[in-house]
């Protein structure tokens, strides 16, 4: 078989999986056309990057809310009323910030049980438990900024969460301008990329299991690592890696390897898959369901940290329809409504899309009511293809 | 112009990794009884699938003629608007619906977009009279057995002025009585001019009621048979199925002396607050080392809802009583307590609670034990798929990888990763709630013998069937349950079927 086809059977057959990357390329190649070039350049990513932060850690913990068929609709206010809470601990209380912030984030592990109480122990729908969270955050967030309003954060090291940038190696010549520990990590993270898929191929070839040919195995390598590269190039012309960046990566990589290579993961998978046939496995079906919504709630308050930071103030309506856009790009990352299936790396790429969209739009000019729609059709899209490939893998 | 209604010609369908049907070449005759017969997987549910549109033409090659015409269906509406009706064996009925809803679902009687309730009902009636079910249309499918669910979905299909019935597995879950009925109205809608393709692994009842049996074995037609006068025994079936004889349908045991009691139950009684019953009623017996207990009695007698009751508990009843493993008394809270004591359940309901029809094999298999593959939390996903091999192996689970989804397994073989899984938990004492439905001969002779393997290494084996043979065949002691209570035990030697049907409808 010669390469060309070689290459398209690959792609038939995961069509699902690289259809995401793909669409995300075609979005960045249309708006870099489409803008000059202004899209791709190091600022805008580098901005771009920083507004997915805040929506991805949503969309991961929804992920696995929507995965044990679940929703969680009071996110988006709830990390709205966290971020205001860290801003009250810190302008009102006077705590430190290293205080704060595991102190909200406990706030957020609560909240999330509470939501889970009436769904795990109740037999509530979740998507009226959660909405009347929706409400009761809402109120809480307003009542809480009564009185000042938008609360201004004074603090610098609070603020570098959502505005910083990873320090920089200072007493190196090379590459002026560039960031050179952003670069650093770039390469460092290709290389262990590239160590981690042999062993996991020669892992395969040893239990006779299907892998790529090599040929393609080294075009996919290649991809990756050209996928890898280039963003750092780009981040490291600009301040380099953004501490937003640092969390968002880092959150992702934690949540994924959970889901994938825990027993936890599998438990969770499980429930989704079919909830009696858990149950009577042993699963504790009830106790993951609080585990589930603790996770959820704790990364809404990470959410609300990293947006109030980015704003460098708690205004009283942060947070409004996050949970919208979360649950999008879960969607679009191909989480199925179903239960069961759903990864949160594609959850990442799901709202990367999101933002990218909102991105290149605002830059073209392309006024608020139209990027509504255009996003709205996207993620039906996204939707309509994830469902018809799955249909067809059948 | 032939009498044939249907002929399907060189039909091959493909899935990945499985030739699922090779050039199968299938006709039936106007207006008989044909049964398909066949190995777990031998491609008989995914011929029937081709056939009324669930693969649409394009995905299959190959060519159906129905009613003498060439058919290139693109969907199931397309092959119910030639007269071509499937029931599967998972019955496709809402359950909170009425009867005379759900026998209109999808082809409501309506004018302009109003449905005409009266008129609706009125025809049920009829419907009903025609598959001989007196009840009020009005009830509630969920307050019906399976034996009548399935003549609704029968009187749904004739509502529809079906041509060709065509029936899944139909009597797998059906108790005698029930079948007997089933197949007098087949015979009946017979003598109306309605063709039926009957698929079954029961052979008895193949042959009594097969105008002709085609066999199907890896996806080829091994051959037709005429089946009306007497030619056609168990056996010759059996060697066209499976390409061997087999003369012993349930291997031998050494009846060896058992051990001590190592499971004990003391007055059980349980109460379904969700639909106000009681369900059991002083259930009291017990199971020795090495032996297998059969629990023998009518669908619905309330052993389902005993082996809930035993494991955990799952499903919230109110329970009163002792149950005692090993000498020590225990309360299980949940069924993580049941399988950390040395219990396992193979479900009833495979696809309901049994699997995970969207995960792989391989992840079904080590669901219920991931201690096993695990360690401090951390999948060893190397071990996985080593441990999942043997398993495979040992049942003979036919799969082209245990990287296939559950979903894409013919039943017979859904039935034996079941079985795997809960075999992967080691356990001591092993419930199994009708653990050959819808299992093909030879699949039957491996499950009974991998039993005997279990109760020589002293493990005990708790066995609800529904089938007397296979209940006289396998148990070394019989409980006999009827609505709730434990109405008589046998030991092998006095046990007889009609002992037993005795105890089990009084
Ligand atoms: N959707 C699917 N994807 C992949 N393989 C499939 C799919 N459906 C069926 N198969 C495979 O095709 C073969 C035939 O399956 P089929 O369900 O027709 O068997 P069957 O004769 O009905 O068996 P049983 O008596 O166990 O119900 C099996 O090997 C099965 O694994
Ligand atoms: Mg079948």
């Amino acid at each position: 078989m010669s390469f060309i086809q070689n290459v398209q059977k690959i792609l038939k057959q995961n069509v699902r999986e690289y259809g995401m990357y793909i669409a995300l390329l075609a979005i960045i190649v249309f708006f870099t056309t489409m803008t000059n070039g202004i899209f791709i350049s190091s600022r805008n990513i580098s901005n771009l990057l920083n507004q997915t932060g805040y929506i991805a850690v949503l969309a991961v913990g929804m992920t696995l809310v929507i995965v044990i068929r679940h929703i969680d609709l009071s996110v988006g206010f709830l990390a709205g009323f966290l971020g205001a809470m860290a801003a009250i601990a810190m302008v009102q209380w006077h705590l430190p910030v290293v205080v704060v912030i595991p102190l909200v984030m406990s706030m957020g592990v609560v909240a999330g049980l509470i939501t889970a109480f009436p769904v795990a122990q109740l037999g509530i729908p979740s998507f009226v438990a959660s909405l009347a969270g929706w409400l009761i955050y809402r109120g809480a967030l307003l009542l809480v900024t009564l009185k000042t309003g938008t609360i201004i954060i004074p603090n610098d090291a609070y603020n570098a969460i959502g505005n910083g940038y990873i320090p920089d190696i200072t007493n190196l010549n090379i590459l002026p301008g560039m960031h050179k520990l952003t670069l650093l990590l770039g390469i460092i993270s290709v290389v262990l990329n590239i160590f981690n898929e042999i062993k996991n191929r020669q892992n395969k070839l040893a239990y006779n299991f299907e892998v790529l040919t090599m040929d393609m195995f080294i075009l996919k390598l290649f991809f990756t690592s050209t996928v890898i590269l280039g963003i750092t190039w780009v981040l490291a012309g600009y301040n380099g890696l953004s501490w937003t960046v640092v969390i968002m990566l880092a959150v992702v990589a934690v949540y994924h390897y959970i889901t994938t290579k825990t027993v936890l993961g599998r438990y969770i998978y499980a429930i989704g898959g079919n909830p009696e046939a858990a149950e009577l496995s042993g699963i504790d079906v009830k106790k993951l369901t609080f585990v589930v919504f603790g996770s959820m709630g704790m990364l809404s308050a990470l959410s609300g940290i990293l947006f109030s930071s980015r704003l460098q103030s708690a205004t009283t309506i942060a947070g409004q329809l996050f949970e919208m856009d979360a649950i999008a790009a879960a969607y679009v990352g191909g989480v199925s409504a179903a239960g069961g299936v759903g990864k949160v790396t594609g959850s990442l790429i799901g709202a990367l899309v999101m933002t990218s969209l909102t991105s290149g739009m605002n830059l073209m000019g392309i006024d608020i009511s139209s990027q509504y729609i255009v996003r709205g059709l996207v993620l039906l899209i996204a939707v309509i293809f994830d469902v018809s490939t799955r249909r067809r893998g059948k | 112009m032939n009498s044939h209604i249907l002929e399907m010609k060189s039909i091959t369908k493909e899935f990945p990794g499985v030739k699922a049907l090779d050039e199968v070449s299938f006709s039936v005759t106007k207006g008989e009884i044909h049964c398909l017969v066949g190995e777990n997987g031998a491609g008989k549910s995914t011929l029937m699938k081709v056939l009324s549109g669930v693969y649409p033409y394009g995905e299959y090659t190959g060519e159906i003629h129905f009613n003498g015409i060439e058919q290139k269906f693109s969907g199931i509406s397309d092959s119910k608007k030639a007269g071509i009706a499937i029931i599967y064996q998972e019955l496709a009925l809402v359950p909170e619906m009425s009867v005379y809803e759900n026998i209109f679902l999808g082809h409501e009687i309506q004018k302009k977009g109003i449905v005409d309730w009266n008129e609706t009902i009125k025809q049920s009636v009829e419907m009903l009279k025609k598959v001989r079910l007196e009840i009020n249309p009005a009830t509630k499918v969920m307050e019906l057995g399976v034996g009548k669910q399935q003549l609704i979905e029968i009187a749904k299909a004739l509502s529809q002025d079906v041509k060709l019935l065509i029936l899944d597995e139909p009597t797998s879950a059906l108790n005698e009585d029930d079948c007997e009925n089933l197949f007098d109205l087949l015979r009946e809608l017979k003598q109306h001019g309605v063709t039926s393709i009957l698929i079954s692994h029961k052979l008895k009842e193949v042959i009594g009621i097969a105008d002709t049996v085609t066999v199907l074995r890896d996806g080829r037609t091994i051959c037709t048979l005429d089946a009306r006068n007497g030619q056609v025994s168990e056996g010759i079936l059996i060697k066209h199925m499976v390409g061997r004889e087999i003369n012993n349908v349930y291997p031998p045991r050494p009846r060896s002396k058992h051990g001590e009691v190592i499971f004990e139950v003391r007055n059980l009684n349980a109460y379904n607050p969700k639909i106000g019953r009681t369900i059991l009623k002083d259930i009291n017996f017990n199971v020795k080392k090495g032996e297998v207990v059969g629990f023998a009695g009518l669908m619905g007698s309330g052993r389902t809802e005993l082996a809930l009751s035993l494991f955990g508990n799952p499903a919230g009843f109110e329970i009163s009583g002792e149950v005692i493993v090993e000498g020590k008394k225990r309360d299980f809270k949940n069924p993580r307590h049941a399988i950390n004591s040395g219990l396992a359940y193979v479900t009833e309901d495979r696809k309901g609670n049994g699997l995970i029809l969207i995960q792989d094999v391989k992840q079904n298999i080590t669901l219920a034990n991931m201690k096993r593959i695990s360690k401090r939390g951390i999948v060893n996903e190397n071990n996985e798929v080593k441990q999942a091999i043997e398993y495979r192996k040992a049942l003979d689970i036919r799969t082209p990888t245990i990287e296939q989804k559950v979903l894409n397994l013919s039943g017979g073989n859904q039935q034996k990763v079941s079985l795997a899984k809960w075999l992967f938990v080691s356990p001591e004492i092993l419930i199994l709630d009708e653990p050959t439905r819808g299992i093909d001969v030879g699949a039957k002779f491996e499950i009974y013998t991998i039993m005997n393997q279990l109760v020589a290494e002293g493990k005990s084996i708790i066995m609800i069937s529904s089938e007397l043979p296979e209940i006289l065949g396998m148990s070394d002691r019989i409980y006999i349950v009827s609505s709730g209570r434990i109405t008589g035990e046998l030991s092998i030697e006095e046990a007889t079927q009609e002992k037993i049907m005795h105890m089990a409808t009084n």
